[in-house]
C-alpha cells in the first residue's frame, strides 16, 4: 500500500513511462521506512517558554519585577531596611521633623522614625494583597469553572449571584462588612477574624466583594475550552468530568487568570490603603500606609512628607504589580507580539 | 487493493446480525437515531443507522459532509452533549447496550474498549501537556500506573507508531510535531489500552498524500497486530478502496448501501453510490467532463419526504405501478447476496 490513493496514482502516472513510475513507488517506499524527522533538536518551546523569552526583553517587566522583589524583601525583613531604627521608639521632641541625612524620611507626629514606620507598613499591605488575591482566585476559579463547565441552570444561578455581587462596588461592600464586622454575632459569639479588624478581616472583606471578575474570566475561558477537540478527545478516551475540568480545561484557562491576579495584587493593596484611610481598615498599633496617609493629612501644610512618602511608596508598590501584569499579558498574548 | 489478513470473509449478508468467522461482532449499532433539539427546528442528524464491526475487520463509512458519519461516531464515543442531542437506539459493545448503562460504566469502555482518533490531531491534543504526558495519562487514569511507568509506556507506544527518536521526543509538546507525527501521537494515545474497536474519524483528511499513505499503513499494521475492529469514517474513496473490507454509504443520516468493498465499488446498488464513484476523476476519462452529483445534501432539519435522495437522483420517478420516489421512501433491503441497499431500483442498477 505504498502507493497513494487510486486517483492520485492515476494522476502521477500521467505522461510518464513505466520506468519512471517504478522510481516513484521506490521513493514512496523509502519515505515509509524512514518517516520524516521534525526539527527535533530545537529548543523547548511552549506557551510559557515563549512568554518568558518575550518577558525578558520587556523593560517594564524588569522595573516592575525589581520593585516587587524589593517591597517583598521589605515586607519579610523590615529590620534590614529600617536602618536600625525601631518603629516603636518614639520621642515627642522629634515630632514631625522633616527628612534629614540621619533620618531619611524624618519623623511622624508622635516623633517616631518615619522610615521605620513606612518600611514596617509593607508587610501588612503585601500580606493583604497576596492573601486577598489567593482567596478571590480560589472562589473565582471554583465558581467560574463550575458555571462554565456545567452550564445550564448551574450557570444561570451562579452568574446571577455574581451579578448581584457586581452591583456592589468593592470599596463600599468591604466598608460595610468591616464596619458591621466587630458587632456581628453568630449564635451570640463574635465572628472570628472579621471581628478583629486585622489584616485577615480586610482580606476577607476584599475577597468577599472582589471575586466576581475572576469568576467571569474563568467562566468564559472554560466555556471556550470546553468545546475544543482535545476535551472531546479526552472524553472519548474515557476521562471523567473532574479529570477533564481539572486536568484538561483549567491548565489551558490559567494564562489570563495569572495576568489578572498579578494586577489585582496591586489593586487590593490600594484598596486596603483606601479602607484604612476611611477608618475601617487597620488600626493602630498596626503599621499601614493608609493609616500614615490618613494621620499625615492634618499636617499637610507643615509636614507634607508625612503624606507624600507613604503615598509614593504605595503608588510604587501598586505600580510594580500592575506593570508586571501588563507585561505578562502582552507576553502571553501572541497577537500583541510585534 | 489488498485486504489485510485476518479480515472478515467477504459475504456479510446482514450488517446487523452478521457474525463473521471468529466470534460475534464486538460493536453493534442498531437503529441509532440522533436528533439535536435546541431552539429552532429539530435537526435529525442520524436516522436509524445500523451496522456492526467484528474483530479484525475494517469497515468504512462513506458519504458527503453533513450526512451523519461523524455524529454517529460521536454518539458511540459519548462526546455529544445531551441535551441538545437526543440519542435513541442501541449501541452494543460486546453485547451490552452502552446507551442504557451508567455513565461511569460507559466511561470504562471508552479507551480500553472503544477508542477514537480525530481528524485534526493538533486541536485534539492538549497544548499544555507534553505528548508523553498525554499518552501516559491513559495508563495513569485507566490502569493506575505511576507517572514514571506512564512515561515508559508512552515511549514504547511512540516507538510502536513509528515516531523516530521517541525517547528524546516524549517530552515535546504537540505543536512541535509535524502533522503526520502528530497523527501518530493521536494514534498512540487511542491505541494505548489496546481497544477492541478503533473509530478513525477522517484520520488522514488533514494530511498530505504521502503522509496519508503512511498513516493508513500504520493503522492497518496495528490492526493486524491487535486484531481490533476499525471503523474508518472518510470521504476519500481512494483510502476506502485500499483498506476497507466492508463499506457503509451514508446519506442524509441513513445508511443507503452496505456491502463488501469489491461489490460496492464495482457495481453500486444505489444511485448515490454510483454518483460518488462517477465523481472520481479517472485517467481514462481524460478530456471528458466529470459527472458530479448535482445539488447538495438536504438540510438535516428539512429532509425530503419519500426517498431522501430523490431530489438529486437521476433515477427518481413515478413508476407505472404507482410507486413514487418523492413520496414512498425505500427501505434498506437485501438486493444481492451480502449486499443491502435502500433504493427501489437497485436491481435495475445492478443488472442494467
Amino acid at each position: 500500500m505504498s502507493e497513494p490513493t487510486t486517483s492520485q496514482r492515476h494522476r502521477s502516472d500521467e505522461g510518464r513511462d513505466p520506468h519512471q513510475r517504478e522510481e516513484e513507488v521506490e521513493v514512496g517506499a523509502t519515505a515509509l521506512a524512514a518517516p520524516d524527522v521534525d526539527e527535533a533538536d530545537e529548543k523547548q518551546t511552549s506557551l510559557w517558554g515563549d512568554a518568558w523569552r518575550e518577558l525578558r526583553r520587556k523593560p517594564f517587566f524588569w522595573i516592575g519585577g525589581v520593585l516587587a522583589v524589593f517591597f517583598l524583601l521589605m515586607a519579610i525583613f523590615p529590620s534590614l531596611f529600617a536602618r536600625g531604627a525601631d518603629p516603636r521608639a518614639c520621642s515627642l521632641s522629634n515630632s514631625a521633623q522633616p527628612p534629614s541625612g540621619a533620618h531619611w524620611f524624618g519623623y511622624d507626629q508622635l516623633g517616631c522614625d518615619y522610615l521605620a514606620q513606612v518600611v514596617y507598613g509593607a508587610r501588612n499591605s503585601l500580606q493583604i494583597g497576596f492573601t486577598g488575591v489567593i482567596g478571590l482566585l480560589v472562589v473565582g476559579v471554583v465558581v467560574g469553572a463550575l458555571a462554565g463547565y456545567f452550564g445550564g441552570w448551574v450557570d444561570s444561578l451562579l452568574a446571577r449571584i455574581t451579578d448581584i455581587f457586581y452591583a456592589l462596588p468593592l470599596i463600599l461592600g468591604a466598608l460595610i462588612l468591616l464596619r458591621v464586622g466587630p458587632e456581628a454575632r453568630i449564635f451570640g459569639e463574635p465572628v472570628p477574624v472579621i471581628s478583629e479588624r486585622g489584616p485577615g478581616a480586610i482580606a476577607i472583606a476584599l475577597v468577599f466583594f472582589g471575586w466576581m471578575t475572576a469568576m467571569r474570566l474563568v467562566r468564559s475561558q472554560v466555556i471556550a475550552i470546553k468545546s475544543s477537540d482535545y476535551v472531546a478527545a479526552a472524553r472519548a478516551l474515557g476521562a471523567g468530568p473532574l479529570r477533564i475540568l481539572v486536568r484538561h480545561i483549567l491548565p489551558n484557562a490559567v494564562a489570563p487568570v495569572i495576568v489578572y491576579a498579578t494586577i489585582t495584587v496591586g489593586a487590593l493593596i490600594a484598596a486596603e490603603a483606601a479602607l484604612t484611610y476611611l477608618g475601617v481598615g487597620l488600626q493602630r498599633p498596626n503599621y499601614s500606609w493608609g493609616l500614615q496617609i490618613s494621620d499625615g493629612q492634618n499636617l499637610l501644610r507643615t509636614a507634607p512628607h508625612l503624606v507624600l512618602i507613604p503615598s509614593v511608596v504605595l503608588s510604587l508598590t501598586v505600580m510594580a504589580f500592575v506593570m508586571m501584569g501588563d507585561a505578562l499579558r502582552d507576553a502571553l498574548d501572541p497577537r500583541q507580539r510585534s | 487493493m489488498n485486504p489485510p489478513p485476518g479480515s472478515s470473509p467477504a459475504p456479510a449478508p446482514d450488517t446487523r446480525t452478521a457474525a463473521p468467522a471468529g466470534g460475534g461482532p464486538v460493536l453493534e449499532v442498531e437503529d441509532l437515531h440522533v436528533e439535536f433539539r435546541s431552539r429552532g427546528p429539530v435537526v435529525t442528524a442520524v436516522r436509524g443507522v445500523s451496522y456492526s464491526i467484528s474483530p479484525g475487520e475494517t469497515m468504512a463509512i462513506l458519504g458527503e459532509s453533513g450526512c451523519g458519519k461523524s455524529v454517529s461516531a460521536q454518539a458511540i464515543m459519548g462526546i455529544l452533549d445531551v441535551p441538545p442531542a437526543h440519542i435513541t437506539g442501541a449501541i452494543r459493545f460486546e453485547g451490552r447496550d452502552m446507551l442504557t448503562m451508567a455513565a461511569e460504566d460507559q466511561r470504562k469502555i471508552r479507551g480500553p474498549g472503544v477508542s477514537m482518533i480525530f481528524q485534526d490531531a493538533l486541536s485534539a491534543l492538549n497544548p499544555v501537556y507534553s505528548v508523553g504526558y498525554q499518552i501516559g495519562e491513559m495508563f495513569r487514569a485507566h490502569r493506575g500506573a505511576s507517572k514514571k511507568e506512564g512515561r515508559e509506556r508512552a515511549v514504547e507506544l511512540m516507538d510502536r507508531v513509528g515516531i523516530p527518536a521517541a525517547r528524546q521526543r516524549v517530552d515535546d509538546y504537540p505543536h512541535q510535531f509535524s502533522g503526520g507525527m502528530r497523527q501518530r501521537v493521536m494514534i498512540a494515545m487511542a491505541l494505548a489500552l489496546d481497544p477492541k474497536v478503533l473509530i478513525a474519524d477522517e484520520p488522514t483528511t488533514a494530511l498530505d498524500v504521502t503522509v496519508q499513505a503512511q498513516v493508513m499503513d500504520l493503522l492497518q499494521e496495528l490492526q493486524r497486530e491487535t486484531g481490533m475492529g476499525l471503523i474508518l469514517i472518510t470521504h476519500d474513496l481512494g483510502v476506502v478502496n485500499e483498506v476497507a473490507d466492508r463499506v457503509a454509504v451514508m446519506y442524509a443520516g441513513r445508511v443507503v448501501e452496505t456491502g463488501t468493498i469489491d461489490d460496492v465499488f464495482t457495481a453500486p446498488a444505489h444511485p448515490y453510490t454510483r454518483g460518488l464513484m462517477s465523481s472520481i476523476p479517472l485517467l481514462e476519462d481524460k478530456g471528458n467532463r466529470l459527472n458530479p452529483i448535482v445539488g447538495a445534501p438536504p438540510t438535516l432539519s428539512n429532509i425530503p419526504r419519500g426517498c431522501s435522495f430523490h431530489p438529486r437522483c437521476p433515477m427518481a420517478r413515478r413508476a407505472t405501478d404507482g410507486r413514487d420516489c418523492a413520496t414512498d421512501g425505500p427501505v434498506l433491503r437485501e438486493v444481492a447476496p451480502g449486499r443491502r441497499a435502500e433504493c427501489h431500483y437497485s436491481e435495475e442498477l445492478l443488472h442494467g
